[in-house]
């Protein structure tokens, strides 16, 4: 079967099932999942450039998600009255202090010509006091900022700007940050990487969750504007009421999926300009050269090609593409809950998506992102409905019965371990391979 | 008086921890090292294996109490600890000869190994919740303490406390057995020298006359006896919840990396120097500087370096310190 017919078939056979929930179970359920199928596909596209085209393990798509979603609240919230005057400064010079000491560092480590050992201690103590300097001026402000109607702010707040601009905002803050992750791991060979990534990832997590004057920490920030209108507004439209009464649905129910609708209008038309620029990327000779790396490093660098800047490079722009996907993500919740980061939802999800869509080509990740948020999601009532028909001769009363129907939702984890075992040992190269060039 | 304070003090809240969940994260990090090192990938399934020791402890324990067998003053799941061994080295091999051999077999690059590790820790983690559910399980029964706050001070005459738990006892005692068991194995016996062999020079060995097969399950073996024991003396000392051990992954590959992969001796070092620098980073000094400095310099705040939210975080910290500067770890590595 040839690429383009498989591609034909899959997403025929995907929209179908997209229709048939529509019309058996709700227009609103349906809609629900497709949203997340459009931005678990983007994310997943981030890393098929990475992964397929230049061999890059980045486990730490976790992390790059949360900056994207921090974005949200920097650049849509309201700023809290009074917590600039508190100190929101002094927290920023506080900060810069700290990265200068870094820097600073580093570069008195790669210029300086002692012995190794005195390096590292200079440089150690400079990033020290450079630390302690940093608490020194930032802990008073923090705690007062942090004492500001902590049950409604306690924090920062933004820039009370549009929401739609943090979608950019998150790709840049993804791509500033997977610039300094790519300096300090793309050495590593690919185990460490992947180690290093996801760790890196839930440091990240772990910074949003603690520092309450940047993000509100576990409190969650709430009500983040929408670049869609509300259902209430529109149900008071007289469009909608006559569009209503057409087709005979409750307005209510008629609001929320006009809402839903006009994220996956956005939700599509980004898709389609990062699908449309990334393909015309991996068919230009860059892309090329993306792949002769990743076949074979050793020749690629006889060739002249700089594989350390290479590497970098995409690393920053799969990595910006997971931010934006993640900054989309946080606008369609409405809501920015660092503790809802988990690595086997952001992280290993999205590479079994990348591993069953087939890694090297872009059709194919789009198709993984679908199918894979699909049976996450189905897999759960579906995991029910098998136990209670394995389960249907035993009675009621047995506790057998009822801990296994109680337990029946893990079953989703168990689905997704097998279905990426399954493609691995027989479709190692995935639903829609990679293109022969 | 206010010396002997803060030494006890220092050995409550740091040394004995320390000493507790080093010897965990060491036994999951040579359960790690040494899949690395014959196998030749990151196993993070290793994690799931752990619980799934765990798993089986508190089951196995459930059905020797409702029996009527204890071990007072000692846990149940100490008396059951070698069939809940049994259990999971029987998992460990099956997962092994359903996944892993046709990867080996293929010779497969060590990324398409971690990733299908990936999927085997996705489905043992289903798993796991779907038999126990996802809820807290506490299985410790018997004696709590060894040495309670209250008669130490009693003993001694000093304000502050010593605390020894059971379970801190009796991780540090069976980590220590256990390991010197390991490395009697490896140095001692002839199969420990063909496994050191094996993953020395894979071919060499093969020529001479060792058979892989049986390298390989030796090794599924020692891995589930780490596991099961690292992961049951974890729950028992933390309680046992499914997901903490996904969480756990993380350190006990810091842990390896650090001591440098591939190295049991590395491993060990790697889990105390990560178990310490948690504790000791994150602890508030402050009663400490008020046993050891003259009260006029004692600061007034917790005198942290880092709130205790960001324990887990340090061992990444560290990971990544040590990646950056000496990759190869503390001991060089890829040799058992």
């Amino acid at each position: 079967m040839t690429n383009s017919s498989r591609i034909k078939i899959f997403y025929i056979l995907m929209s179908m099932t997209l229709l048939f929930v529509g019309f058996f179970q709700s227009w609103n359920v349906a809609l629900t999942i497709f949203n997340l199928c459009l931005i678990s596909s983007i994310m997943t596209l981030g890393i098929n450039i990475q992964w397929g085209n230049a061999g890059i393990v980045n486990f730490g798509v976790m992390g790059f998600a949360a900056l994207g979603g921090l974005a949200n609240i920097i650049i849509s919230m309201p700023p809290t009255q009074n917590a600039w005057e508190a100190g929101g400064e002094i927290i920023i010079v506080g900060l810069l202090i700290f990265t200068l000491s870094i820097f600073l560092s580093i570069i008195l480590f790669k210029k300086s010509n002692v012995n190794k050992r005195i390096k590292y201690l200079i440089s150690f103590t400079f990033i020290i006091s450079g630390y302690f300097i940093m608490r020194l001026l930032v802990d008073t402000p923090i705690e007062k900022i942090e004492a500001i109607e902590p049950a409604k702010t306690g924090y920062l707040g933004g820039f009370n700007l549009p929401v739609l601009l943090s979608w950019p905002v998150g790709a840049l803050l993804a791509a500033f940050s997977a610039f300094i992750i790519g300096k300090i791991s793309l050495g590593l060979r690919s185990d460490y990487l992947a180690i290093a990534t996801l760790g890196i990832s839930e440091i990240i997590i772990y910074f949003l969750k603690n520092e309450d004057w940047l993000s509100r920490g576990v409190k969650n920030v709430n009500g983040l504007p929408r670049p869609v209108p509300y259902e209430i507004e529109l149900q008071s439209k007289e469009w909608v009421l006559k569009v209503s009464n057409y087709l005979d649905i409750p307005v209510t129910e008629l609001s929320s999926i006009i809402v839903k609708l006009s994220y996956s209008i956005l939700f599509c038309a980004v898709l389609l300009i990062v699908l449309f620029l990334l393909e015309i990327a991996v068919k230009s000779p860059w892309g090329r050269m993306m792949r002769a790396i990743r076949d074979n490093e050793v020749s690629a660098n006889a060739m002249g090609k700089n594989i350390k800047q290479r590497h970098l490079q995409v690393f920053i722009i799969g990595s910006a593409i997971v931010g934006l996907a993640g900054a989309m993500l946080t606008t369609l919740d409405g809501q920015f809950t660092p503790v809802s980061y988990q690595p086997l939802r952001y992280t290993f999800l999205i590479w079994i998506m990348v591993i069953v869509g087939g890694s090297g080509n872009n059709f194919g990740s789009i198709i993984g992102g679908f199918l894979i948020w699909f049976f996450w999601v189905q897999s759960e009532p579906l995991g029910l409905w098998f136990i209670s028909q394995i389960t249907t001769h035993i009675s009621d009363t047995n506790i057998i019965k009822s801990h296994l129907l109680e337990n029946a939702a893990h079953i989703r984890l168990m689905f997704m371990g097998m279905i990426l075992l399954i493609a691995l040992r027989f479709a190692p190269k995935g639903l829609i391979p990679e293109v022969k060039r | 008086m206010d010396f002997l304070n803060g030494i006890t003090l220092i050995a409550n809240y740091i040394i004995i921890p320390g000493l507790t969940y080093g010897s965990q994260l060491a036994l999951g990090a040579l359960g790690i090292t040494i899949i690395y090192s014959v196998l030749r990938f990151s196993n993070f399934a290793h994690g799931e294996f752990m619980s799934f020791g765990a798993m089986s402890s508190i089951l196995l324990s459930w059905l020797f109490l409702s029996l009527g067998f204890t071990l007072n003053p000692l846990p149940t799941a100490i008396l059951v600890l070698p069939i809940a061994i049994v259990f999971t080295i029987s998992y460990c091999i099956i997962i092994d000869k359903f996944i892993f051999k046709f990867y080996r077999k293929q010779n497969s690059k060590s990324v398409i190994n971690l990733i299908v590790s990936i999927g085997v820790m996705f489905f043992t983690g289903g798993l796991i919740r779907f038999i126990v559910g996802p809820g807290d399980k506490n299985f410790f029964d018997g004696e709590r303490f060894i040495l309670k706050a209250r008669t130490f001070k009693n003993i001694t005459g000093l304000n502050e406390g010593l605390t020894l738990k059971t379970t801190q006892g009796i991780t540090i005692i069976l980590s220590v057995l256990l390991v010197i068991l390991l490395f009697w194995f490896l140095n001692k016996t002839k199969t420990g020298k063909s496994m050191r062999a094996y993953s020395d020079n894979k071919e060499l060995a093969l020529l001479s006359g060792i058979n892989p097969e049986k390298v390989v399950l030796i090794t599924w073996m020692i891995t589930g006896t780490l596991a099961c024991v690292a992961g049951t003396l974890y729950g028992l000392d933390k309680s046992y919840k499914p997901f903490t051990y996904l969480h756990l992954v993380l350190p006990i590959f810091s842990a390896a990396i650090v001591g440098g992969v591939g190295n049991p001796v590395g491993a060990i070092i790697g889990g105390f120097v990560i178990a310490f620098s948690e504790l000791i980073i994150t602890f508030a000094y402050k009663k400490i500087f008020f046993y050891f400095l003259p009260i006029n310099f004692v600061p007034e705040g917790l005198s942290q370096i880092l709130s205790t939210d960001y324990k887990i975080a340090i061992s990444f910290l560290i990971l990544v310190l040590v990646l950056l500067i000496k990759p190869t770890g503390i001991y060089k590595g890829k040799i058992i």
